[in-house]
């Protein structure tokens, strides 16, 4: 047999022979004995000594065995502290006293030493798995404590890190629990220089900080690379490859990208992994699906990442709606899912679009009984340009040594056009220019009007007139990609000069391209269409830059800019 | 007639549990017996000869005083539907046989001294 953990053991027996008798057992057994002769005794004792075991005569003078159990009982609190009755009691009702006054075990008389020592070591396990429990159970409380402050702490850091770029514009409506972080649910937006619009809602794997994680980085990319003007597809790639670099890899990223443009009343969709999205067309009552096409962020190498997109045609108030798969995943009581059907019976049901949130909230609540908190959604409508607005990039250097009198040419050929985004570059240069800061958001729209007709009609050769319903949409989309990829000739070159001109300067910014032209005349020839969905870039450069001109039979434009410097 | 008085296994065993505390217990519980005897001839509440009928019983079993134990039981059970007389009765079995086997502790004092 295993050595006994010698013990505290108090004796609590009115016969002064049986408690001789029972001390000396215990004792001989290797333990430290305390006796008394009564129940006032034994709680005394108890208070004074804890004792880590008792044995205790049921009927003894003064207070009776069952409630000097009672009160010890009391005493001990959480700890265990195990209390075995003596009693020559036969009764079954008396026996049952006994354990309702607290008693864990009995010892009957005459008293068998061997049928003790295997009572007290087995009475002592029990009080040593009790302590155990209760040792466990405050170091998860406090490690809880412990987990519960540095999801605060990495909610704070991210907060400032992501911010909530321009989730809080006019055009858009979102639901998301405080929580959704350590759901791994991410909702991001931020305007680009020329005014358009990026959201991203993304889910990542996991919960808690491992999901949180994450994020951070994510959200540095997606606002850094949208406000310097880079494109879906760049931000894309590099997002892909940060987060393959960075997580572990059974951990990724699912997400859906917009592209909202309000100039050319269009919105460019990727789609990683995320339940389907829905472009509702308010004039048709139409709602268009935008599945998944590609895999979540963080999974393929850069080489086999895809970052093309899907472009549709939106009108002024038309809606896109995107949300997490908490709405889908939500089970009720037979473990049911509620499923795309549901949702889509929600979508029929619904009479007024305002009230679409609040219509699938009811829903899920009815169908599962209660709300749930870690559903995400965010709907992105289409207004009139005039009511957007980005807010001002604030730079932090003195302007001492802006470059006033330069200019530079650049000429982007063949391949590099399949890939390479020159815009975000060319516009970090012109804002070196102090005085052009103002005017960013007007110079990053024409040059990306300029470079985008320089491409698109002039390289490839696209007829813009194609966009002039849904499908020519596409089909011009998909001619795009197409012809790209093919490109082995052809360039763009864009030539930038800047002048000092009295108290300011000018900019001409002039961009040539290798392909056919196009009759110019003609088209400033035609009124400016607002519902058209095509050609309203010509317009756009004229109405924002200063001096529009196109010559060479429409392969090359000029356009230019002034500041005056504030007094 | 030959019922056991004395369980002498039990008194063996006794006398390897205590080694030189023996004969204090022998002792003990000679006092004991002899307090508790008194208050069963003087009283005739049945609860109080019911409690002290109790009390013996437990110590003279651990004693290995078989019969002394029965009897305590027996009067512990019945005190309260037996006539007075049939407790006086039943209180002088028992202190009969607390005297048959005084003197089988008390021989085992002295045996345990002069060893």
């Amino acid at each position: 047999m295993q050595a006994q953990e010698p013990l505290t053991v108090l004796i609590a027996e009115d016969s002064a022979a049986d408690r001789l008798l029972l001390s000396t057992i215990v004792r001989r057994q290797g333990h430290q004995v305390l006796t008394a002769a009564n129940g006032a005794e034994a709680v005394e004792t108890f208070k004074e000594q804890h004792p880590d075991l008792v044995l205790m005569d049921a009927l003894m003078p003064v207070m009776d065995g069952f409630e000097a159990a009672r009160q010890i009982k009391v005493l001990a609190g959480e700890a265990l502290v195990p209390i075995i009755f003596l009693t020559s009691l036969t009764e079954s009702e008396a026996l049952a006293r006994c354990l309702e006054a607290g008693g864990d075990d009995f010892l009957a008389k005459p008293y068998n030493q061997v049928i003790l020592a295997a009572k007290i070591k087995a009475m002592d396990r029990l009080r040593r798995l009790q302590a155990t429990v209760l040792q466990q159970r405050d170091l998860i409380a406090r490690h809880h404590d412990y987990l519960l402050n540095e999801q605060r702490v990495a909610k704070a850091v991210f907060d400032k890190v992501a911010h909530s770029g321009c989730l809080s514009a006019p055009n858009i409506r979102y639901l998301q629990s405080p929580y959704a972080l350590f759901n791994g649910d991410l909702l991001l937006a931020a305007y680009t220089p020329a005014g358009d619009m990026h959201v991203m809602l993304g889910d990542f794997t996991g919960h808690g900080l491992p999901a949180a994680v994450g994020a951070m980085p994510l959200a540095e990319v997606f606002y850094g690379m949208t406000a310097k003007g880079y494109g879906l597809a760049e931000t894309l790639r590099e997002m892909n490859a940060k987060l393959k670099r960075i997580l572990p890899v059974d951990m990724f990223c699912c997400a859906t990208l917009l592209s909202l443009s309000f100039q050319s009343r269009s919105v460019e969709v990727w789609n990683g992994g995320m339940p389907d999205g829905y472009l509702h067309r308010m004039a048709s009552g139409e709602r268009v699906p935008l599945p998944a096409r590609h895999l979540p962020l963080g999974i393929l190498s850069a080489q086999a990442f895809d970052d093309r997109t899907d472009v549709y045609p939106m009108a002024v108030d038309d809606r896109v709606f995107l949300l997490s798969d908490g709405v889908i995943d939500t089970c009720d009581a037979n473990d049911q899912l509620f499923g795309v059907e549901r949702l889509q019976q929600v979508f029929a049901a619904n009479r007024e679009p305002d009230r679409l949130f609040e219509d699938i909230e009811q829903a899920l609540r009815d169908f599962r009984g209660q709300a749930r908190d870690d559903v995400s959604m965010v709907e992105v409508s289409l207004l009139e340009s005039a009511q957007t607005h980005g807010a001002a990039p604030v730079y932090s250097d003195s302007g001492q040594s802006c470059p006033l009198n330069w200019s530079a040419s650049f000429e982007f050929r063949g391949a590099t056009l399949r890939r390479f985004n020159p815009l975000p570059f060319l516009l970090q240069l012109l804002l070196e220019v102090h005085g052009l800061r103002a005017q960013s958001g007007a110079l990053y729209s024409v040059l990306a009007e300029l470079y985008s007709n320089g491409l698109e009609h002039g390289v490839l050769g696209l007829d813009s007139s194609l966009k002039r319903d849904a499908a020519g949409f596409a089909r011009y989309y998909e001619m795009r990609a197409a012809r790209l990829e093919a490109l082995q000739d052809g360039f763009v070159r864009v030539h930038l000069q800047v002048q000092p001109q009295g108290e300011g300067g000018r900019l001409v910014i002039r961009v040539e391209d290798s392909g056919k032209g196009f009759d110019v005349a003609r088209v400033m020839e035609r009124p400016v269409d607002n519902v058209r969905l095509s050609g309203r870039g010509i317009g756009l450069v004229r109405q924002l830059g200063r001096n529009a001109s196109w010559s060479d039979q429409g392969r090359s434009a000029s356009v230019e800019f002034f500041w005056e410097i504030e007094a | 007639m030959t019922e056991t008085h004395i369980d002498r296994e039990a008194l063996s065993v006794l006398r390897e549990v205590m080694e030189e505390g023996y004969p204090e217990l022998l002792d003990t519980f000679l006092a004991d017996s002899e307090s508790r005897l008194g208050e069963l001839q003087k009283t005739s509440d049945a609860k109080v000869l019911s409690a002290v009928a109790h009390s013996f019983k437990g110590s003279a079993s651990n004693m290995g005083a078989v019969r002394l134990a029965a009897l305590c039981q027996e009067l512990e059970s019945e005190a309260k539907d037996k006539s007075p007389s049939e407790i006086a009765r039943l209180v002088a079995d028992i202190t009969g046989e607390f005297a048959d086997v005084r003197p089988v502790y008390e021989d085992e004092r002295q045996h345990a001294l002069t060893h």
